[in-house]
């Protein structure tokens, strides 16, 4: 192409001291191929970039767990730009700060679908800003990936789960509690909201089931936030004094961890006496505390920033280059999104446009390489594949994997331990196309609202 | 567990036929030899691996299974060598060669493999790890290792223990290994004089030995069992108590600490101060900063900080009164909000200019762990100190306002303003003065809950609620009334957790407090006089 340009732009100056008719001609010639050039140039300028919503919170409590997934999304669109985008297309991040309140999340993702025409969004924590979310991605058929474990009965159309269902986190910790350290007695403390209580509820069902009696569970619900634990520990160290193995089971969320562990340290309860599984502490949480008295105690995810595989070491390595902070960690819900973005990139460039029913019909089984040496696929119900991890603390606040399953685990929306939802599967292929269909009355929608209840 | 056990008994019996001398070194092909079948071998198999390299009787050995129990042992993947892992932070790490000892320096991460363990392997280790120590020089590493013993004795050291207890001359440890062996005995053996040793034990091993002797169908045993299971139950009842009693002041004391500077700036000058837990905010961040100032000295960087998070919060408080407090004197309604608006803004600028992200405050050796008062009670020693400086803050101020000049004027402006200012009183830097002071204060309350809870952005917003709290159950204008009212609303809300949960407890907490305002309006203490009507 070049060649060529140089060629006519010779042959013009040549010609031009010949004949003024002919360099006229030449030169309205020459502006004419200009003009095509720089059109066709403009038309793959012109195409638009492909907008990505980031509705993280930047401020506010959940400021500390969220930003980072900005960054970590930040990160992942500069990557794949540099490797040319897809589809010919740039990828443009749009980001916004939904600032910890929940209506305002709503509020935000509307801006992101109406005003910002973003392609799709990667967002949101907790599990009540999501259901704040989820009528606004709905009404305005948007694309949402959240990438945080979260307590299940949930499926829509618009909206793919990359964290853990709890089939993909607390049942297989519990077993391996079970039948690998003989734990006897259990101790179910969590925060006081949905995901906490949803999962104990299926934990205490599940626990029932497999011959645990009902004076051998204790149930424990802390205000977020909560940072004096004496009482509580002291009444754990009473409670697994009773002769019989006995574990604790954490869905404390949030800052309350720490002071909840420093007390188990001071009050000394040793992982090997009691242990404590976590299914929300991850490298992050781990960052603010002195680890020593911790070692040992678990934690259940689906990626560790320790798990030894060369895609986990390039993925730390670039997130330190851009962090510029030779200490920062990686956690669980970070390989969430690595995940997500990756099965989007694929999906838009199997379907070859960034349409969003396309995309949500292309999605569906696209595989993609995870950080723990494995591939995640997109299962018909908007659940991935993972592997489950148990690791224990070390003292350097990274965690040592123990176990882990011995292939990956699929997502279940709806679990089998609830009444109510037993029934109930979501697969969103046609003809079926249906997030609560009902395999008993083979009815759709039949039990909607099964979640609130 | 009885698999592990009778792993453990195994072990025992087969590590006590070397016990006596670690004086040889096998050769480094062989020590190689016996680290990769433990780094090869799966966790199940890894015990025996464990086995053989506590029976190699290698000098080294102990250092190798301790690196092992705490995950530093590891193997350089390219090479082979096994390593000790020095430091393990970061991506590169320093380490030492297993066999030689010699210093490697930074290797990365993705070249080292590490040997893996998990708890339960790291319990046989701990076993293995304490009988050795059971012979070393060190009284105190004696002594932890006779009290890990509890509960984990099998028939070959219980018959060495005898032994070993006429070596001993600590009494202490003597004790710990005479429970040891009684808690075997009564586990075991059935033995009816063995239970009058545990009688009054706290040990909860002892305890689950007595529970299971008193299932057993010997009638002298269960007679033996019952009688000695009563005097603990009754021992640990008090203990109980005296816990929760503990566990109550504690908490009044952080209370008391949050509480006390509001009790100067709201009680005493009137004054709504929403930023007070932002305030406190500074003040552990403070803190922080310098022990990021102070790096390897943590504990002489908190001492600092008392001073520097008095001054940083001060000052801090001194820029709120002049830019925003002082334009809005006698209108309560329009403070609230504005400070209000002043501690989100001061969030915010901790988010921005720091990290959204919570910081880590180091607790120095000397205020981490507990002092066990007996096996059953334990006081954790960050609280301790709490404690102690909430009082000592509270002493200080009630110094200053009965003894100095300042207190003195203080007390004159809050009582009658126009008169004070007749009589010559600054009214203007008595107001600053006063406002420094109850911000200083909460400064040092932060410097303290750097210690027992999240140094982050929200820290302050946790407290700003139990703060006014407490003010206004105390009676406001009144620091012992603070003082008390903290204590009590601390204790209440412990007594009350354990059976009404937590969520609960501080719900009911509220209740009571609104029903005991409808009753006394003035709190615990009213003012008393004409200044109270004004």
């Amino acid at each position: 192409m070049q060649k060529r340009v140089a060629l006519l732009t010779n042959g013009a100056t040549h010609s031009n001291a010949k004949d003024d008719e002919m360099s006229i001609k030449k030169h309205v010639k020459l502006g004419l191929s200009a003009l095509a050039l720089s059109i066709s140039f403009n038309s793959v300028a012109a195409e638009d970039p492909i907008r990505v919503g980031i509705l993280h919170s930047l401020s506010g409590t959940m400021a500390i767990s969220e930003s980072t997934l900005k960054d970590t999304m930040l990160m992942l669109i500069e990557k794949q730009n540099e490797a040319g985008g897809v589809l010919g297309r740039q990828l443009e991040p749009v980001v916004v700060d939904p600032a910890s309140n929940w209506p305002l999340f709503a509020e935000k993702a509307r801006e992101l679908l109406a005003k910002e025409k973003v392609d799709v969004i990667f967002g949101n924590w907790t599990s009540v800003s999501r259901k704040s979310v989820l009528p606004v991605i709905e009404e305005l058929n948007g694309l949402l990936f959240y990438p945080v474990q979260y307590e299940g009965e949930e499926s829509s159309q618009n909206v793919f789960y990359t964290g853990a269902a709890p089939n993909q986190q607390a049942i297989p910790a519990v077993d391996y509690l079970m039948n690998d350290i003989g734990v006897e007695r259990w101790v179910l403390a969590g925060t006081d909201y949905v995901y906490p209580r949803t999962t104990n509820k299926i934990l205490e069902t599940y626990l029932k089931d497999k011959g645990v009696a009902a004076e051998d569970i204790m149930v424990n619900y802390t205000p977020f936030g909560h940072s004096n634990w004496q009482a509580i520990v002291s009444d754990i160290k009473a409670f697994g004094g009773a002769g019989k193995k006995t574990a604790v089971v954490s869905t404390i969320n949030g800052d309350a961890n720490v002071p909840f562990y420093r007390e188990l340290g001071n009050q000394g309860i040793d992982a090997a006496d009691i242990p404590v599984v976590a299914f929300s502490v991850g490298e992050q949480e781990l960052s603010g505390i002195d680890t020593g008295p911790l070692v040992g105690h678990l934690a259940a995810w689906n990626y560790f920033m320790s798990v030894e595989s060369d895609a986990n070491y390039d993925f730390i390595d670039a997130w330190v280059a851009h962090t510029g902070n030779e200490e920062a960690v990686t956690n669980d819900p970070m390989e969430a999104h690595y995940i997500g973005f990756n099965m989007y990139i694929e999906a838009v460039k199997k379907a070859g446009t960034a349409d969003v029913d396309a995309v949500k019909d292309a999605i569906i089984g696209v595989s993609v390489p995870n950080l723990t040496g494995g591939f995640a696929t997109m299962m018909p119900n908007h659940h991935i594949t993972k592997p489950v991890l148990i690791g224990e603390i070390q003292d350097n606040g990274q965690f040592s994997v123990v176990w882990e399953t011995p292939s990956t685990v699929a997502g279940d929306a709806w679990s089998d331990f609830l009444p109510g939802s037993k029934d109930l599967i979501s697969d969103w292929r046609k003809p079926l196309f249906c997030g609560n269909f009902n395999v008993v009355s083979g009815t759709c929608g039949a039990q909607a609202n099964v979640a609130n209840k | 567990m009885s698999t592990s056990k009778l792993l453990g008994r195994a072990l025992f019996a087969c590590f006590l036929l070397w016990a006596g001398d670690l004086l040889a070194q096998t050769e480094d092909a062989e020590a190689h030899q016996l680290l990769t079948v433990l780094a090869e071998s799966s966790s199940t198999q890894k015990k025996a691996a464990v086995l053989q390299i506590a029976g190699s009787g290698d000098v080294r050995s102990r250092g190798w299974l301790e690196s092992f129990a705490n995950n530093k042992l590891g193997r350089i993947e390219s090479s082979g060598q096994f390593i000790i892992v020095l430091e393990n932070r970061g991506r590169n790490w320093t380490v030492e060669s297993a066999l030689t000892g010699e210093n490697l320096g930074e290797i990365s991460r993705r070249d080292i493999d590490t040997v893996r363990v998990n708890n339960a392997l790291r319990n046989e280790l701990e076993g293995i790890l304490s009988v050795i120590d059971l012979k070393s020089p060190e009284e105190h590493s004696r002594l932890t290792a006779a009290r890990a013993l509890k509960g984990s004795v099998d028939g070959t050291l219980a018959e060495r223990l005898p032994e070993l207890m006429n070596d001993e001359k600590s009494d202490a440890v003597r004790a710990a290994l005479t429970e040891a062996l009684a808690i075997y005995k009564v586990e075991e053996q059935g033995d009816v004089a063995a239970v009058a040793t545990l009688s009054g034990s706290l040990n909860s091993e002892a305890r689950a030995a007595l529970q299971q002797a008193m299932r057993s169908d010997d009638a002298a045993l269960v007679a033996a069992a019952t009688e000695a299971m009563a005097s603990i139950e009754q021992k640990l009842t008090l203990n109980r108590a005296a816990e929760t009693l503990y566990f109550g002041l504690s908490l009044g004391s952080v209370l008391v600490l949050a509480a006390i500077g509001l009790a100067i700036t709201f009680g005493v000058m009137g004054v709504i101060n929403m930023a007070h837990g932002e305030l406190m905010m500074l003040g552990a961040y403070t803190t922080w900063g310098m022990q990021q100032l102070m790096p390897g000295q943590p504990g002489l960087a908190l001492i600092l900080s008392i001073p520097a998070g008095f001054l940083v919060a001060a000052l801090a408080g001194v820029a709120i009164e002049r830019t925003v407090i002082q334009h809005l004197k006698g209108r309560p309604l329009e403070t609230l909000l504005a400070t209000f608006g002043v501690s989100l803004i001061l969030q915010q600028l901790v988010r921005t200019v720091i990290s959204p992200l919570n910081r880590t405050v180091i607790t120095p050796d000397w205020m981490s762990g507990s002092v066990m008062i007996n096996e059953a009670l334990s006081l954790t020693l960050n609280r301790l100190y709490v404690i102690g400086f909430a009082l000592v803050v509270f002493a200080g101020l009630m110094l200053i306002m009965r003894k100095t000049r300042l207190g003195l004027e203080v007390r004159a402006v809050t009582q009658n303003r126009a008169m004070a200012r007749s009589m010559g009183i600054k009214a203007t830097k008595v107001d600053i003065l006063t406002f420094a002071l109850g911000s200083g204060v909460a400064g040092l309350a932060g410097v303290a809950l750097s210690q027992i809870t999240n140094v982050g952005p929200n820290l302050g917003q946790a407290y700003i609620i139990d703060s006014f709290m407490v003010v206004v159950f105390g009676g406001v204008g009144n620091l012992w009334g603070t003082l008390l009212a903290g204590m009590a609303l601390g204790t209440i809300n412990q007594l009350l957790e354990p059976w009404a949960g937590a969520v609960l407890a501080k719900i009911l907490v509220l209740v009571f407090i609104i029903l005991f305002i409808q009753k006394r309006p003035r709190g615990l203490f009213p003012q008393k006089g004409r200044a109270a009507e004004g």
